[in-house]
């Protein structure tokens, strides 16, 4: 279907979060043809999942907004969503690459309704609040999805569930009948914007991710803090839907540790100066926040956000890695043992939530990649021996999202280098 | 003062850590420690010693050898490796502890009237004699330690795990003299004393 546009001038972008649409816009809009595959139904990524960013406590909608708007003005990027990469074969400025594209089963006619939404009542856990509520099987997203189209979930199809979502359809939009599909592509270069994915918190298991309700990640807080969220921007802990107002932020939860990830994922001492701000948000001088730490790690120019927080009265240092968290049985408040470096006093501190400032691990971390593909030893992507794929954002180095769009914008220009001596050569 | 103490004082002089790196096990590591805490606070014994692991780094990289070699901190550690495993740094914790247990014992500066220190020494003592750690004659000098009355008394205390061990045929009263040794004990001795002499050469401790 789309193999006819694709050529060996065309550069491929794998991943439509925010590395992977800045990288694809950029290059489209040097007038370059761009493939922008992504493997969820909407584009975003991670970024679309948070409440604000640092340091501007802005929210991500804007940003978003922005390249989604510029996305749509221009006729030099395909998307394809549901889509993954299968295989690449070929070398730098002539690759073919084999995509499998999973069904929707909701055609372009979808009008985001919403009408088979309400005819279904299967639920499936919601992927975009990680987890923390459900969903129905035929559903938009998010508010800001990019398609606005609905998706059916593979579980309710060839059920009467999946029946009803397509009678319910006034446009006749769902096709219940769609397959997976394979593609094979010619691109020039290819770009990695394949993300990262929080360290998964039940491995480290002096914390109890998976055994106290009251622990959580920070990214679950995110959605916690976001109205748009399971509490309606309520911080309400999951153990008993009580108000947390004591909250303890763990850094380095998997990151600069040899037994977990050997990184520092640099992003999260800004989150988590960044959440206590969500508690003040909340709670106004009510709220407290400790944020438990080794080093703080505010990057460059974010040093002066460090010491705004520092200067708030609700938020408390505690210079030391958390040994061990244990749950207060009574009240389920989980308390956490350690000894700060500053005096080495033993402390044991309850709070009513713990948030943990999970590491950034590769998304690609246990994918097969092109053999070509250079990963250091944390799996972020370095580059390929022949010069023409390259890791852009949080795939190439744990990076926020101002970050992450500078690395995409260099990956971007690093690709249109490979077109251009690729279409050189040819004219010659 | 031993003579090995005044020499590594001089040698060293004003910086410890350098003296731990070349003369305690592991103890090139001890600059890796980038002082997190949770050795301190994953140490089953953690309130009940002075110097945790962390602060026993740090101490070290201060320059501290009077506190550090003197601390009865080491001797406390039961091996149980929680810190190690849990390092960040992979840091061999346990390993250091006990080379500097170890280092300190052997400059006389442990503290003395150490039980770990005290007990670990007759086992050394007893083991070595006959290549064969006699179970009768450590159990007696462990319980007359403290002089022939408390001796007597401790003795009494654990008479009936005696009887019962030797109905079981796992006491022989007869090892009181002396005791059976390994088959070649000149051997032995002669491995032990060529392992003194490594360690010493490694160590330092050789003139």
């Amino acid at each position: 279907m789309t193999a006819s546009i694709a050529t060996n001038q065309t550069i491929l972008v794998v991943g439509g979060g925010i590395s992977g649409m800045t990288a694809a816009l950029e290059a489209a809009e040097c007038g370059k043809q761009v493939i922008l595959v992504e493997k969820a139904p909407v584009l975003g990524g991670r970024t679309a999942r948070l409440y604000r960013y640092f340091p501007k406590m802005c929210h991500p909608t804007c940003g978003l907004e922005i390249n989604l708007r510029r996305l749509k003005q221009n006729r030099n990027v395909r998307l394809m969503t549901m889509t993954e990469v299968t295989a690449v074969s070929g070398s730098r400025g002539n690759y073919e690459v084999t995509l499998k594209v999973a069904p929707r089963f909701v055609n372009e006619n979808c009008t985001a309704c919403g009408k088979c939404a309400e005819a279904v009542s299967a639920e499936i856990p919601n992927p975009w609040n990680y987890g923390l509520d459900k969903m129905k099987a035929a559903y938009l997203p998010h508010n800001m999805a990019y398609p606005q189209r609905y998706v059916i979930d593979p579980s309710i199809v060839g059920t009467p569930e999946g029946e009803k979502a397509k009678a319910a359809c006034p446009v006749g939009a769902v096709d219940l009948d769609m397959k997976e599909e394979s593609v094979t592509l010619q691109v020039g270069a290819v770009i990695w914007a394949t993300g990262w994915r929080p360290y998964d918190a039940n491995k480290i298991q002096p914390y109890g991710y998976d055994r106290f309700p009251n622990v959580i990640t920070s990214l679950e807080f995110e959605r916690l803090a976001d109205p748009q969220g399971p509490t309606g921007g309520k911080i309400l802990r999951p153990g008993d839907g009580k108000e947390a107002k004591n909250i303890a932020f763990i850094q380095c939860a998997g990151s600069r540790d040899e037994n977990h990830l050997r990184h520092c994922s640099r992003i999260c001492c800004m989150a988590s100066l960044k959440q206590t701000q969500y508690v003040r948000e909340a709670y106004g001088d009510a709220g407290k926040s400790t944020i438990y730490y080794i080093d703080i790690r505010a990057i460059d120019r974010f040093e002066d956000f460090y010491q705004m927080v520092q200067k708030d009265a609700t938020v408390s240092f505690v210079k030391s890695k958390v040994a061990k968290i244990v749950e207060n049985t009574e009240n389920g408040n989980p308390v956490l043992h350690g000894v700060d470096t500053e005096g080495y006093h033993r402390y044991a501190a309850e709070h009513d939530l713990v948030v943990l400032a999970v590491g950034m691990e590769p998304e690609i971390t246990g994918v097969k990649l092109p053999d070509d593909i250079i990963l250091d030893s944390s799996n972020f992507i370095e580059g390929s021996k022949d010069g023409g794929m390259f890791g852009a954002g949080s795939a190439a180095s744990p990076l926020d999202v101002n970050r992450s769009v500078q690395s995409a914008t260099a990956a971007s220009l690093h690709a249109i280098q490979v077109i251009h001596k690729t279409a050189s050569t040819e004219a010659a | 003062m031993t003579t090995a103490n005044q020499s590594a004082i001089e040698r060293y002089r004003n910086n410890f850590l350098r003296e731990v790196e070349a003369n305690v096990e592991e103890g090139h590591m001890v600059k890796m420690c980038m002082q997190c805490g949770v050795c301190a606070g994953s140490c089953p014994f953690g309130p009940d010693w002075e110097h945790s692991p962390q602060k026993i780094f740090m101490m070290i990289r201060a320059g501290k050898r009077d506190e550090v070699l003197g601390s009865d901190s080491m001797f406390m550690c039961t091996s149980c490796y929680n810190c190690m495993v849990r390092c960040p740094r992979q840091l061999p914790i346990t390993h250091i502890m006990h080379g500097l247990a170890n280092y300190a014992h052997r400059l006389g500066l442990a503290p003395k009237g150490q039980p770990t220190r005290e007990f670990a020494t007759l086992f050394w003592n007893n083991a070595i004699k006959k290549g064969r750690v006699n179970e009768l004659t450590l159990t007696l000098r462990h319980y007359f330690r403290g002089g022939l009355v408390s001796g007597i008394k401790e003795a009494l205390g654990m008479q009936s795990i005696g009887l019962g061990l030797f109905l079981a045929k796992r006491l022989n009263p007869m090892e009181i003299f002396g005791g059976h040794g390994v088959k070649d004990l000149k051997g032995f001795h002669a491995i032990i004393a060529k392992a003194k002499e490594i360690e010493d050469r490694k160590k330092g401790f050789t003139a």
